[in-house]
């Protein structure tokens, strides 16, 4: 039988970029501020994070201004979606399998 | 490689950030009891101003004639809104800070912004009715119209309020096709479902 294990993700293997990730299957497009309010994480913590996605392609960035402010909008990809399930369907076999 | 505790701390962390960011959960029950209470003190009060001395159960043979009483109605209605509107704001943010969330976050932006969408365009449909003289079907679309937005909102919070959204279309339905009634039915639907809906979600989500 194969290993569960290895249909893992290593990328979301950490809990903070599930948890992005998380948010952002559920939710059609999200701002930073918002993220981190969520996930109680610091800026620079959440920044890492979303750059290490961001460099896999799981999720896309647009820039805007709202109020002559910018604003950052993270959104979930096809690629990233897929992925997430993968990992979710290797989380759950792993645990089954240790039962 | 983790323990196998951490995965399962995985799956249960995806679960709650899931819920919690898609669904609004400091609505607070007890508002939507003391709204009831406002609905059934101003129908109360309405009933004085329209109905007196027929009793509350039977057809009102005259219709709204003069505008005074008109105007009394719809102060009385925007009081039952405003004091509803502030109890539910005030009890809830008592309720994200008990659980240590925030009142205005992204989701309940969109809760709001997703009810506001049938709540507006029904309250310039109603008040348009009101002032081309069509009285008689006021309270009913009070009912369907506020019962969309329950729907619509129920994407965004708990379940139970897309019943409680279908429960006040019915009856605005049944008091459309029953001209007269309306204050009755007004009652059932603001007073009466809002009391035992905050009783049910109090009892299950705030104790």
């Amino acid at each position: 039988m194969k290993n569960p294990f290895d249909n893992l993700d290593k990328v979301l293997e950490h809990r903070i970029r599930l948890q992005i990730m998380s948010v952002l299957v559920t939710n059609d497009g999200f701002e930073f501020s918002a993220l981190k309010e969520m996930l109680n994480v610091t800026d620079g913590n959440l920044a890492s994070h979303i750059k290490a996605l961001e460099r896999e392609k799981y999720i896309s960035i647009s820039k805007s201004f709202v109020d002559r402010k910018p604003n950052t909008k993270y959104k979930i990809t096809e690629r990233g979606r897929n992925a997430f399930k993968k990992h979710l369907d290797a989380l759950e076999a792993v645990v089954k399998q240790q039962k | 490689m983790k323990e196998i505790q951490e995965y399962e701390k995985d799956i249960a962390s995806i679960r709650t950030i899931m819920e919690r960011s898609a669904k609004f959960i400091s609505l607070s029950g007890l508002s939507g009891v003391l709204a009831g209470i406002y609905a059934l003190t101003g129908a109360t009060i309405a009933y004085f101003t329209i109905h007196y001395p027929i009793s509350p159960i039977n057809y009102r043979t005259y219709s709204l004639q003069t505008p005074e009483a008109l105007s009394k109605l719809v102060l009385i209605a925007t009081l039952v809104l405003i004091a509803s509107i502030t109890t539910g704001l005030w009890l809830s943010s008592k309720k994200a800070k008990k659980h240590g969330l925030k009142l205005w976050t992204a989701t309940s932006k969109r809760l709001l912004f997703n009810m506001a969408i049938p709540l507006v365009a029904g309250g310039i449909f109603i008040l348009i009715m009101l002032y081309t003289g069509h009285f008689g079907l006021a309270a009913p679309a009070c009912l369907i119209f506020y019962g969309l937005a329950l729907i619509q909102g129920s994407i965004n919070t708990f379940d139970e309020i897309r019943y409680l959204g279908f429960c006040e279309i019915i009856l605005g339905l049944i008091s459309a096709s029953l001209p007269g009634f309306g204050l009755i039915f007004w009652t059932i639907g603001f007073g009466v479902l809002h009391i035992i809906y905050g009783a049910i979600m109090y009892n299950k989500y705030d104790k």
